[in-house]
């Protein structure tokens, strides 16, 4: 029997979060962390948690596994289970709705500010712009991320600064914009960043590299758009 | 774009640059000073060594650096740790004190370091 320790909240009901600990019988099988939370439910049917997909590709069930951010159906017991312990928590620094379901808010509104879409005025081509098999190959380890936001909640500076520093999962899409060879607006898009918040509160000590269920390196693009923003001003 | 008002260059380009530009002068003093002590030192070859008007110079600078250097750096942690989010205007009041005590502190330093060197 698996020993689960799960992050218990409702605020109807409770009036402060507790750990509540739960047997689940895995039948001896590396099972998925999302697994183990289907098995939960079916015994504890009011525990709540995002879930969709359960593949790694929507990005809705980033949770707190035993200390460290992930997504809990990619995540197998057998990476992060250690004595038989799973302890289950929400993503950190963010406002908890209820048990492990966050309120995205200020990921969303930092995700916003950085436009997070393709900007051109030049007049559209008859059927589409093109790009060199190079230039597209510049975006890749950009594109790929499902904004789960395992990165930022993992980012000590954006528990601090969650409404001035746009935070790693913000800057990677910053980036894939600004490396976007077809996009016109790269002057407006770093002078948005040129303060000392938005990207500057990055310290660099890569905790959004480690975390990245999708293997993606924050920390690059950012160090990409630090260079950008240097060799803009000098 | 977020404005701060308290930062060193208001621009966190400038900020980071100057951090990087301040540690490595900063490192390449420390350095020198720990070669120089680890050669072995008395009292004459110590004030011989400060007579220099190099070494004056290049104190002065690391004194400077450090200044800047900090300046940065508790900048930073001074808006982690005390802001208005984690304790209402409580936080932005201590923020403020804490910010003109470490620059009175650091502007006592550069004019003592000043002092010092040039023995006025």
């Amino acid at each position: 029997m698996l020993q689960v320790s799960i992050y218990r909240y409702n605020p109807e009901t409770d009036a402060e979060p507790y750990m509540q600990d739960v047997q689940v019988d895995t039948g001896g099988k590396d099972l998925m962390v999302l697994d183990v939370m289907e098995l939960i439910k079916a015994q504890d049917t009011t525990v709540v948690y995002r879930r969709s997909c359960r593949e790694g590709v929507c990005g809705s069930d980033g949770v707190n596994i035993n200390g460290k951010n992930g997504l809990a159906c990619i995540t197998p017991l057998s990476e992060v289970v250690r004595n038989n312990k799973l302890v289950l928590r929400p993503l950190p620094g963010l406002p908890v709705i209820r048990d492990l379901v966050v309120d995205m808010g200020m990921f969303y509104a930092q995700y916003e500010k950085v436009q997070p879409y393709l900007q051109n005025n030049t007049p559209a081509p008859a059927i589409e712009r093109l790009q060199s098999p190079e230039d597209r190959a510049k975006l890749d380890g950009l594109y790929e991320c499902i904004l789960c936001a395992c990165c930022s909640t993992s980012c000590p500076s954006f528990w601090w600064n969650p409404d001035r520093f746009i935070g790693p999962a913000g800057l990677l899409q910053a980036y894939r914009f600004l490396a976007d060879t077809r996009d016109t607006a790269t002057e407006e898009r770093l002078s948005r960043l040129d303060d000392p918040f938005s990207v500057f509160r990055c310290h660099g000590i890569q905790n959004c590299v480690n975390v990245c269920p999708k293997g993606l390196n924050p920390t690059r693009a950012i160090g990409h758009i630090r260079n950008m923003l240097l060799s803009r001003a000098t | 774009m977020v404005t701060a008002v308290t930062s060193m260059g208001r621009s966190g380009l400038y900020d980071w640059l100057m951090q990087r530009v301040t540690a490595v002068i900063l490192l390449s003093y420390f350095l020198l000073v720990g070669w120089v002590l680890l050669g072995g030192v008395d009292y004459a070859s110590w004030k011989a060594l400060y007579s220099h008007t190099w070494m004056r110079v290049f104190s002065l600078l690391a004194l400077l650096s450090l200044g800047v250097h900090a300046w940065v750096g508790l900048w930073a942690v001074f808006t982690d740790y005390l802001t208005e989010r984690l304790m209402g205007t409580t936080g932005n009041v201590l923020r403020f004190l804490a910010q003109v005590a470490s620059a009175l502190i650091m502007f006592t330093y550069v004019i003592w370091g000043i002092q010092i060197l040039w023995g006025l």
